[in-house]
């Protein structure tokens, strides 16, 4: 087996899967951060809608939990085959990327709406009151007062979810988009060995993951809640 | 956008996709009690080893926790193959998911050893315990009460987690909904089907979760 990796390998590493392999890494990043960034953003949106009171926003309010709650119970393969069977009946030109990163940014914005709701909730209910009698509003209150108080408790547990996420988008590989683990599998159906091929990919998720979860170990001792508030 | 939702069509598939959560709950039931004990001697390994023992240990969760399962599980189950060590799919499934899942499970179980009261920890000392001793007796019955949460939280992921077999062509939830769409190419239909079921299955194991923390420790402990 070593002799035939060591007479292979010199066919793998070559510029060409060097580049095509970076290229895949580049879509698994655009990917990871896309819907992260996305699902942050809707998430915020759900938080918005969930934390509203009175029976005017009823129903949203519901909604919002519904989506939260469907989405963070059902695995990630499952929404982005359904996403992938639903574009099939939008009779538009969309491409496999684009079909992936709107499934996984469904699941994300699951995750960071109730990141971002667990970190809203964080901040002390007084706050709400003083809020009141200075007659703040809903959206001031919460834009001016809690939010800016709330993402010291969000961002750690946030950044370990967008950790995880990274290794979630390797399951858009499944749909055939063109990311770090569909081109190992690519580069396995050109005939080089597994080892080499998964071996790289393997390397390559660690390349990017390692220093992320380095910097959010460091994030993490940083905004330590440090009990002055 | 015209599309006619035929569910009628599916309804023979139900069985064989409740057979088929069962089995994507087996296969977490037994993912996970073997990833709490590679969890429980990774925490051990970091808390009381050697140097070179806390090194092993801990380049094995760096290697497992940045990186995806399902690369893990390719690797194991096609190129593990050429240093001439087999695996069946559900074999390769499983090992994937335990070692991925050991991983996380170390990381959250050392949280729980660093967070046993030092008088504790001494008093032990006093009564001449030794080690095993020390994490049977003192460590393990806190973290299992500390830790419930953030376990019970890990289970309910490894539920979904699962679904990875079904890329394997195991049988599970995930693998009979893609040869039930294999047969009938009613996708959306199926997979709707499986969501749902998923949902079923990780409200299930919540419920459970509560009843045992209920049991176990007299209060009701929130998990999602």
């Amino acid at each position: 087996m070593w002799a035939r990796l060591a007479d292979e390998a010199p066919r793998f590493f070559t510029y060409y899967n060097g580049i095509f392999l970076l290229q895949a890494m580049g879509a698994t990043l655009l990917l990871s951060l896309g819907g992260c960034l996305a699902g942050s953003f809707f998430g915020l949106l759900l938080v918005l809608l969930r934390k509203t009171k009175g029976a005017l926003f009823l129903v949203p309010r519901a909604l919002a939990w519904g989506f939260v709650e469907f989405f963070r119970r059902v695995p990630p393969l499952v929404v982005l085959l359904l996403a992938f069977f639903a574009s099939n009946l939008v009779k538009m030109d969309v491409s496999l990327f684009l079909v992936a990163l709107v499934a996984l940014t469904f699941v994300a914005t699951a995750f960071m709406a109730e990141i971002i709701r667990a970190g809203i909730e964080g901040v002390h209910p007084n706050q709400w009151d003083s809020a009141a009698t200075m007659n703040f509003g809903y959206l001031r209150t919460m834009l001016t007062i809690i939010l800016p108080q709330a993402w010291k408790i969000i961002l750690p547990p946030a950044f370990s979810f967008f950790l995880l996420f990274v290794k979630d988008t390797a399951f858009a590989s499944q749909l055939g988009t063109l990311e770090l683990t569909y081109a190992g599998k690519v580069l396995t159906s050109r005939g080089f060995t597994a080892v080499l091929s998964y071996g790289s990919i393997l390397v390559l998720y660690f390349a990017l993951s390692y220093p992320l979860a380095r910097f959010g170990a460091w994030l993490e001792d940083r905004l330590a809640p440090s009990g002055n508030h | 956008m015209q599309y006619t939702f035929q569910f009628g069509q599916i309804t023979r598939y139900l069985p064989d996709l409740l057979a088929g959560a069962l089995i994507s709950l087996e296969i977490a039931f037994v993912c996970f009690w073997g990833a709490l004990l590679i969890g429980l001697l990774g925490a051990m390994a970091l808390h009381f080893g050697g140097v070179w023992t806390r090194r092993v240990a801990r380049a094995y969760v760096a290697c497992f926790t940045n990186t995806p399962g399902l690369v893990q599980i390719y690797f194991i189950y096609f190129a593990l193959p050429e240093f001439g060590i087999l695996f069946s799919s559900l074999q390769a499934v499983i090992i994937g998911i335990t070692l991925n899942a050991g991983g996380y499970l170390t990381l959250i179980l050392k949280s729980g050893f660093l967070s046993v009261h030092r008088n504790e920890l001494d008093a032990a000392e006093v009564m001449g315990m030794s080690r095993l001793q020390l994490v049977r007796y003192i460590i393990v019955p806190h973290i299992a009460r500390v830790l419930f949460p953030p376990i019970s939280n890990k289970f309910i992921l490894m539920v979904l987690g699962t679904a990875v077999a079904g890329v394997f062509g195991v049988e599970d939830l995930m693998g009979r909904t893609i040869n039930a769409n294999a047969e009938s190419f009613r996708a959306i239909e199926l997979l709707s089907v499986t969501a749902c079921l998923y949902v079923a299955m990780t409200i299930l194991a919540t419920l459970v979760l509560a009843a045992v923390s209920l049991l176990c420790f007299g209060r009701r402990r929130s998990s999602i």
